[in-house]
């Protein structure tokens, strides 16, 4: 791969609170709730800009759900911020029968996803979060790479008309969208074209797909690299037209391979147009305290992963 | 509306709940009966909405809201007779394709509903949500729910109460539908909840008792409540109901809190409820 153009390095929940900010001063109809967490999820600038439109539910994450769920009633569109453990798992309920069965135009914003949370532990790292997101019917499902286009995307997903889960975490990572890009809600983006094998990520996983592109165009590979920031609704042309020229896939996410991103790409291939796919997930396992690159790396989810599985899907081609 | 006009819609509502649930032979018929006569009253008498020009957004109008979703029945009916659509649509009641769907919800758009409920412990929350929205749109109106006891031992129900005290939530009037029985049994025996009075009072909330089938009460503690609105508080009215009210055999147990009527049992019950706006 080619160098690619980088803007310094920034964690994706401040893009969150940067676009929730910015949106803020745009349209007046955007209100915040937070469940004790509003450092973490950076939405102090939010708070202090808006306290009337700033809502602190204290620790009680089901009120939060439904009542952003009922302020939509008279044209508020909520934004919900707490870790992605506490904005799914914990309610899921509340979330399936007030927001996305009831057609409720909540955000449900979610830091915090994944291993790379860190030393917290398995009790906070969720990698069960888009797989019980994307199951719910009328639910948008977005996971955006960069501290870029987290801003972008909290921007963009005020304008659509109904239910959005917004993924984003923790650590620290290198920006390469650009600062002036428009984030299309369900368009993927090619970072790269190619011809050898197609490496579709999301999340924090498209540096980690960048850097074992570098890897693998060391040796002669040429990769096409789309970040899949929007898992559903999912760029189906985006992936056919790309297998069409590679014949074989990797996928790679910082989730459970039960459910996630390669799972929905693996669906679209097997009833459209059937080719060699190597998943990059989590393997049916809870995470662990630890750093966040190392546990990436004790996962199977580093850059060398990648490269590696880049290359078997090529042998598999046949 | 005199009282004896309300008794009057009361009945045929009565009727139709029966009618419904056993058409279809399932439904949840003892606490749609138990609350035939407070809902009757809130859309006849107290609340301000045109059910002509239904709108999701409740502008300027008083919004109610179901938590306990399985009495749906009641809530079908008094919204049909009171025109959301018409009565005719009753008999749709838990049929393939209907708008009528076994729970409230909004995805079929039947007219007069903006939540999907039936999941408990969450029309309280949304209430609030609603409330809050009104109060940003300098909306003046009152959000109005009602609940099943047996609800209030889900948490989130707390969790709400707690908000919508620290937080001065006044425009919300929630109701407790207190028959003492549940699905299970009697509530006493499947898990107490000790003194609601006390219980709503420590969590901050302004507490009025109502008997939910005396027209008299109903009329004077809604008035109180809404007296009190815009004072700082949310009022709660533990409203005392007999499940089954108004057919015999229904009363005085649990056992008809989820189970339809057969064809005997519903000739025997329609003849305890007079026909008095023409059945659907």
């Amino acid at each position: 791969m080619e160098s690619i153009e980088t803007f310094g390095n920034k964690d994706t929940r401040s893009g969150f609170g940067e676009g929730l900010a910015e949106l803020g001063a745009r349209n007046e109809n955007v209100v915040a709730l937070c469940a004790d967490l509003t450092g973490s999820l950076k939405m102090n600038a939010f708070q202090d800009a808006f306290p009337n439109r700033f809502f602190q539910v204290g620790i009680a994450e089901a009120n939060m759900m439904s009542m952003a769920a009922g302020m939509t009633i008279g044209g508020k569109i909520p934004f919900t911020g707490t870790f992605a453990n506490f904005s799914t798992g914990r309610v899921y309920d509340q979330i399936r029968q007030s927001i996305a069965y009831s057609q409720k135009n909540v955000k449900i914003c979610a830091s915090h996803a994944g291993l790379t949370l860190g030393e917290d532990g398995a009790t906070h790292q969720i990698l069960e979060d888009i797989g019980m997101m994307r199951m719910l019917p009328n639910m948008t499902v977005i996971v955006p790479a960069d501290f870029n286009q987290t801003k972008q995307a909290t921007i963009a997903i005020a304008d659509h008309q109904g239910p959005v889960y917004l993924r984003f975490g923790r650590p620290v990572m290198p920006i390469f969208v650009k600062p002036d890009a428009v984030f299309q809600i369900g368009k993927a983006d090619i970072i790269q074209k190619g011809t050898d094998v197609t490496i579709i990520a999301c999340g924090h996983m498209v540096w980690k797909s960048i850097e074992a592109a570098q890897l693998l165009a060391a040796k002669g590979i040429s990769v096409e690299l789309i970040n899949m920031h929007t898992i559903k609704p999912l760029d189906e042309a985006a992936i056919l037209k790309s297998v069409a020229k590679t014949k074989c896939v990797v996928t790679a996410e910082e989730h459970m391979a039960n459910g996630g991103l390669g799972e929905a790409v693996a669906r679209v291939l097997a009833s459209k147009t059937p080719a060699p796919q190597e998943f990059i997930a989590v393997n049916d396992s809870f995470g662990e305290s630890g750093k966040p690159m190392d546990l990436m790396e004790k996962y199977g989810l580093g850059a060398t992963h990648i490269e590696a599985a880049a290359q078997k899907a090529m042998q598999r081609k046949g | 509306m005199n009282k004896e006009e309300l008794k009057s819609i009361a009945s045929q509502v009565r009727r139709d709940i029966v009618r419904m649930v056993s058409a279809v032979k399932s439904g949840h018929p003892g606490g749609s009966l138990g609350c035939a006569d407070f809902i009757t009253y809130l859309y006849f008498e107290s609340m301000k909405h045109d059910p002509d020009r239904f709108a999701m957004d409740a502008k300027d109008e008083d919004v109610f809201f179901l938590s306990n979703g399985h009495i749906s029945p009641v809530w079908y009916s008094v919204l049909a007779r009171k025109g959301y659509f018409p009565v005719s649509e009753l008999a749709t009641f838990r049929k393939i394709s209907s708008r009528l769907q076994g729970h409230p919800s909004t995805d079929k758009k039947l007219p007069g509903i903006r939540m999907a409920s039936g999941s408990l412990g969450q029309g309280l929350s949304v209430a609030i949500g609603t409330a809050v929205t009104k109060k940003l749109n300098n909306d003046s109106q009152i959000v109005y729910t009602l609940h099943g006891d047996g609800e209030l031992q889900e948490g989130q129900i707390w969790e709400a109460a707690m908000y919508a005290a620290g937080n001065k939530v006044d425009n919300l009037i929630a109701t407790i539908d207190y028959n003492g029985r549940q699905i299970d049994g009697d509530l006493e025996d499947v898990l107490p909840l000790g003194s609601l009075t006390e219980k709503w009072q420590a969590f901050g909330w302004d507490v009025l008792e109502m008997d939910g089938h005396n027209f008299e009460s109903i009329h004077n503690t809604l008035t109180e409540a809404k007296g009190k609105m815009g004072q700082g508080k949310p009022v709660v009215i533990i409203m005392k109901t007999e499940m089954g009210m108004g057919v015999d055999f229904m009363m005085g147990t649990h056992k008809w809190h989820g189970v339809a009527p057969n064809e005997d049992q519903l000739k025997d019950a329609l003849s305890q409820l007079k026909e008095t706006l023409g059945d659907y």
